[in-house]
């Protein structure tokens, strides 16, 4: 699916599931994120729902792939 | 707890504690609020710099140097190695220390420093910011400040509740990850960069040497790469094959933001430092020095509007980084999105023509120079870097 019509797809269901278990709190994510939708602490992580857009860039910029499409998105490379 | 400041640094990194120092050295209150623990922990960083980064700020000590540099090795795709003799000796940094002792510096200074005190919202009065809302110990507080510098690193949330645009666009983010490994055999002199599609396609691989056996070794990979392939694959592909003997003592992930600095660094009530204010340079990746040197800038111009009761004095910031650093790295972006586009092919040719020039003429200007002499494609390419 193209970056555009994952943004088109603002209000639908949350799209984007962050493994914390997995995660390494670095801060890649939060600085792409153009929606501000990410909260990060010391090691915790979550999506602020409400304000996710599904734009995908928090996906394609974890080094290390933790942050994936869940079973609601698409993702074709 | 205290709540009026007159100066409130958010994050404990260098360009953090560089603020801090500089706003308490001129006898105004300062508070640095840290969310994590540990200043100086975890590091997320090659922790290679330059001995003048290092020596404008701090004494160079032993305690926090894992490493004297005075080559750099460069191979290209097909192999071929090239190693240039710095004309300036460069460091390999024990971060977990570097960070502690600029802090300290700043705390010498009379800063006041609190570390799992995560800032969660700004303060707003009169369309400025007024203060921080900060978690800490699990409690909620708030205090007041003339002057909050968000040096909240790479997620720059902070200028963004101020209103100011501070996300990377995912293409300008170096999307790194990087082991410390031991039991591999470097020369602990050596600073050595990988280039090519196969091994960091859009950035660079390095190994940094912490002495004979011990080395940061990782790469950095644009987030347009990253979309089909991650930076983790990219390393443990590489070690694999060119260190399979290695244990790995620790992993880490960090984004680098390379770019040109943000539009605008302050805004009533506030300023922004080091990578929260895109402060890195984008060609290297470095920002260590950098993000203290607009640190320093920042903690300096905040003490004189607090101590002339100048709020908008503040706003001279953008200007007094443009001068220093911001416009060199507007050179330097030009430059990076230039070798971005290099095929191959050309890392390879650069490095051929360099390996024919005699050891003892070797320096990097050189190596420059003879890579535009026998590729005068390249120097279309370099030309069109600089014009455009
Ligand atoms: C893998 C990797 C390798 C690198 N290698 C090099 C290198 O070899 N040489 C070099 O010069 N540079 C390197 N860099 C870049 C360098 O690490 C950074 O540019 C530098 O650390 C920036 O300093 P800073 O003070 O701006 O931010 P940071 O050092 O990131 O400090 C920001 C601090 O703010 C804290 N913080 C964030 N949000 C909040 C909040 N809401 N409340 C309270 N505290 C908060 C964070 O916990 C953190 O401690 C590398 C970066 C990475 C990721």
């Amino acid at each position: 699916m193209s970056e555009k019509k994952l943004r088109m797809a603002k209000n639908a269901k949350l799209m984007i599931d962050i493994l914390p278990d997995k995660c390494d709190f670095c801060g890649c994510c939060v600085g792409v994120c153009p929606d501000d939708a990410i909260e990060l602490k010391e090691a915790e992580i979550y999506i602020i729902d409400e304000r996710c857009t599904n734009c995908a860039k928090c996906v394609w910029s974890c080094p290390i792939e933790v942050i994936k499409f869940n079973k609601d998105g698409v993702y074709e490379k | 707890m205290k709540k009026n400041y007159d100066v409130i640094v958010v994050g404990a990194g260098p360009a953090g504690s560089m603020a801090a120092r500089y706003a308490a050295v001129q006898g105004v209150s300062v508070l640095m609020l840290e969310k994590d623990r540990d200043v100086g922990y975890p590091v997320r960083c090659g922790e290679a710099i330059s001995k003048a980064g290092v020596e404008e700020f701090i004494a160079p000590d032993e305690k926090f140097i894992a490493s004297h540099v005075w080559n750099f090795s460069m191979t290209s795709p097909d192999g071929t190695e090239v190693t240039i003799p710095l004309e300036q000796e460069g460091y390999v940094l024990e971060r977990r220390i570097f960070d502690y002792e600029l802090a300290k510096s700043a705390a010498n200074e009379g800063a006041e420093i609190l570390t799992r005190a995560y800032v969660y919202d700004l303060i707003l009065e009169d369309n400025r910011v007024a203060g921080v809302k900060y978690e800490y110990r699990g409690e909620k507080h708030e205090a007041y400040a003339k002057v909050v510098i968000a040096a909240d690193g790479v997620e720059s949330r902070v200028g963004r509740w101020a209103g100011l645009k501070t996300h990377i666009h995912f293409s300008d983010m170096e999307c790194c990850v990087q082991y410390t490994v031991s039991n591999l055999k470097v020369d602990p002199n050596t600073v050595y960069f990988y280039f090519g599609s196969h091994v960091a396609p859009h950035g660079y691989f390095w190994v940094f040497s912490k002495g004979a056996t011990t080395a940061n070794i990782g790469l950095g990979i644009s987030g347009t790469v990253g979309k089909k392939r991650s930076a983790l694959s990219f390393l443990q592909e590489f070690m694999e094959k060119h260190h399979p003997e290695a244990s790995v003592l620790t992993q880490i992930a960090g984004g680098v933001p390379c770019s040109i600095t943000l539009e605008k660094i302050s805004a009533p009530g506030i300023m922004l430092a080091g990578d929260a204010a895109r402060q890195v340079n984008p060609l290297s990746g470095g920002g260590i020095a950098s993000g203290m040197i607009g640190g320093s800038i920042a903690g300096r111009i905040a003490g004189e509007s607090v101590k002339m009761n100048k709020p908008d004095h503040i706003l001279s910031y953008d200007k007094a980084w443009a001068d220093r650093l911001g416009k060199r790295h507007e050179t330097f972006d030009r430059i990076k999105n230039g070798i971005y586009n290099f095929s191959d092919e050309k890392f390879n040719s650069i490095a051929h023509s360099f390996a024919k020039v005699s050891p003892d003429k070797r320096t990097l200007g050189n190596l420059f120079r003879t890579a535009l002499f026998n590729n005068p494609s390249l120097l279309i390419d370099v030309a069109k870097v600089f014009l455009k």
